[in-house]
């Protein structure tokens, strides 16, 4: 979608992120039920309907300018927030090559890439970058490869590394998370790093996923969605800041809720990375409040009723114990109880 | 996978390297670079025959950094069913393949402190790609090449070019054998193994890294089977609700698909496990020649891994 970028929204402080109708009406909503469990819901990453968030590889949608500087205000003030590994170096350049060609394919008005042998110049319009560099060379690149790349697309990135029949987390660029910590989890495996998700261990989500992405083929990428939900339209709920966003969950009522509380999902692609046999997994994080929710009837019912009967050891992990309650009765009165169709779609 | 995702080719070059290995160079029909890699990766053939189709799986052997084309070596098989007589005999330069995008199931391990590469005959293949990634770091590693005779030997000439001396040559013409025990007993901890080439070979090193305490997750293999031929059965499909008949010379997996029933696969050589499928009913005996099971899971004969294993029985019915 050719998106007006809203390049002074902020994601802290002030808050004035917003999404506008257009955008709205192409929130992935993870429920395609009007309950809600775990399953392994990965699909193929195919291109999806013109002006969807799945039209694209990576999405480019009107938050993109505002998320890029958001992204370079948290990587200064916490470095750390971009790791890799040394032996990740090879990975890291497969992940800037796959951002940049799908970029520079799918938004040809906004990015391009010229490729000589390994002499690249890439053009970012949007954030008025035009850089050459030697493809390889980490000295031709104001950043790592990975940290320049990620720091022009939305979204968080890890990458894992593929051996003994496992997968190690073990490069990232995470700023955009939902209370969870790259530095924390550097190194681990792959259960290791899902250690904390209540239920889904116990189902075999785990063991059936990982074994399907060892087998994840160069060329097929795939997704899932996941969600949570954030007070403010706060991109960076982690760990290490908690102080400065866990008291928010207290100040919900049941008549600020469609205001105060966002809906948070995660649109998570796959891709197998060609010269490394890593694996990148994005997590592109999609905000909207209750209140723009609430402007589409369907999705008002609909997530009524996913929040009011969602199992409580879901309700604890996805921290929304405070203020769930709240936002169902926000929601009431939007449902009249009559049925939702089916699929995830507006109407 | 299937045919949808396959890339066109064309053979840019053939030659005989060795009495019985041919070597192909194979370049994008649209004249485009080819998806990157990494060394250890395979591609699976798909030959379209007059009266068969052939899916066979080749680890390429080109440099991961050239893309504008990829390189395998096919041998030729004694009991081929007739996808390397399908190379050898038909495909000269300027036929038309389709391939599969590279899968690797035979990565270098990149935390390893040093690698020891072990190559039987054809087994060399993977390791070629491997070496260009190998040859500008700094890790350490050794190359131990077993062949027949000096005349088996393919693509020495290129390693000695790249490698020198490195490359540590044994021919069984002049009774020379790789040390396994002294090899693997006196290495580096950290060090990890790879091992490709005939079953022999592999289940020596891997019995011998035991013996010597290494980590399983230390020791590499690979080793595509070929589906080996065998007594013609028919199979039932439960969800197609469709018989096939396997005839002694086609595989089970190739079977099905020529019924037009899709069977998901990566490796098409009993390796990875993708195509295992369940086994509802059987009045007679599995033959597993898979390296996925384990002795266990074969003797419980309720799985199968139609791209390599087949049946001795008067029925058997799959959940297809």
């Amino acid at each position: 979608m050719s998106a007006v970028f809203k390049p002074d929204e902020t994601f802290r402080n002030d808050f004035t992120f917003r999404n506008s109708p257009q955008a709205i009406r192409r929130f992935p909503l993870p429920f395609h039920e009007d309950e809600y469990m775990y399953s392994v819901n990965i699909e193929p990453h195919l291109p999806g309907p013109k002006g969807a968030v799945t039209e694209f590889a990576f999405d480019v949608d009107e938050h993109y300018v505002a998320e890029c500087r958001e992204r370079e205000i948290v990587l200064a003030a916490e470095p750390l927030r971009f790791q890799a590994l040394p032996h990740m170096m090879s990975s890291q350049w497969d992940c800037l090559e796959l951002l940049m060609d799908s970029l520079a394919r799918d938004y040809p008005a906004h990015f391009s890439l010229t490729k000589q042998g390994n002499r690249w110049q890439w053009i970012n319009r949007p954030l008025g970058l035009n850089q050459s560099f030697i493809f390889g060379d980490v000295d031709t690149l104001p950043h790592q490869p990975l940290d320049y790349a990620a720091r022009q697309a939305q979204g968080d990135f890890v990458v894992m590394d593929q051996r003994e029949g496992d997968l190690w987390t073990e490069a990232g660029v995470v700023t955009t998370q939902a209370d969870w910590s790259l530095d924390f989890d550097m190194g681990m495996t792959f259960k290791e790093w899902h250690g904390p998700v209540p239920l889904a261990h116990e189902l075999g989500v785990f063991d059936r996923a990982l074994k399907f992405l060892l087998n994840l083929r160069l060329g097929q990428p795939v997704r899932r969605l996941n969600w949570t939900m954030t007070v403010h339209p706060r991109l960076d709920t982690s760990p290490e800041n908690y102080p400065h966003w866990g008291p928010d969950r207290a100040t919900v009522t049941a008549r600020n809720a469609g205001e105060l509380v966002h809906l948070r999902v995660e649109l998570q692609g796959l891709w197998r990375l060609p010269r490394s046999n890593a694996i990148i997994f994005g997590i592109r994080c999609y905000l909207i409040s209750v209140q723009e929710l609430a402007t589409i009837p369907k999705w008002a019912r609909r997530v009524h009723r996913v929040l009011k009967n969602l199992h409580p050891a879901l309700v604890d992990y996805k921290g929304l114990t405070r203020y769930r309650d709240a936002v169902v009765e926000w929601l009431a009165p939007f449902d009249d109880g009559a049925p939702t169709t089916p699929g995830n779609g507006p109407e | 996978m299937n045919d949808a995702q396959t890339l066109a080719v064309e053979v840019a070059a053939v030659e005989q390297v060795t009495p019985l290995i041919k070597h192909f160079k194979l370049a994008s029909a649209d004249g485009g670079p080819l998806p990157a890699f990494s060394g250890g990766s395979h591609i699976i053939v798909v030959m379209r025959g007059a009266a068969r189709m052939h899916r066979n799986p080749y680890s390429l052997l080109s440099s991961p950094r050239e893309l504008d084309h990829y390189e395998i070596g096919v041998r030729r098989m004694e009991e081929s069913r007739g996808g390397s007589h399908f190379m050898h005999d038909q495909v000269r330069v300027g036929s038309r393949l389709e391939i599969a995008h590279p899968v690797n199931l035979f990565a270098l391990d990149k935390i390893a402190r040093k690698h020891v590469l072990i190559a039987g005959g054809i087994g060399i293949t993977p390791f070629l790609a491997q070496l260009e990634d190998l040859h500008d770091g700094a890790v350490p590693y050794e190359l131990h090449y077993s062949v027949r005779s000096p005349e088996h030997a393919a693509f020495l000439t290129r390693l000695r070019e790249r490698e020198g001396e490195k490359v540590r040559m044994y021919y069984d013409s002049e009774n020379q054998a790789v040390d396994f025990d002294g090899l693997l007993s006196k290495q580096p901890l950290g060090t990890h193994v790879y091992v490709c080439g005939p079953a022999g070979l592999i289940n020596k090193v891997i019995a011998t890294a035991k013996s010597c305490g290494w980590p399983d997750s230390h020791v590499h293999w690979e080793q595509f089977s070929a589906p080996p031929v065998g007594d013609a059965f028919d199979v039932f499909l439960s969800r197609s609700r469709l018989t096939v008949h396997v005839p002694h010379d086609q595989s089970l997996m190739e079977s099905i698909e020529a019924a037009g029933v899709e069977v998901p696969y990566l490796c098409r050589g009993g390796v990875c496990g993708y195509c295992q499928t369940r086994v509802l009913e059987l009045d007679g005996e599995l033959k597993h020649y898979d390296h996925f099971l384990s002795d266990a899971e074969k003797a419980k004969g309720n799985s199968i891994m139609p791209c390599v294993s087949r049946a001795r029985c008067k029925s058997l019915v799959l959940d297809l």
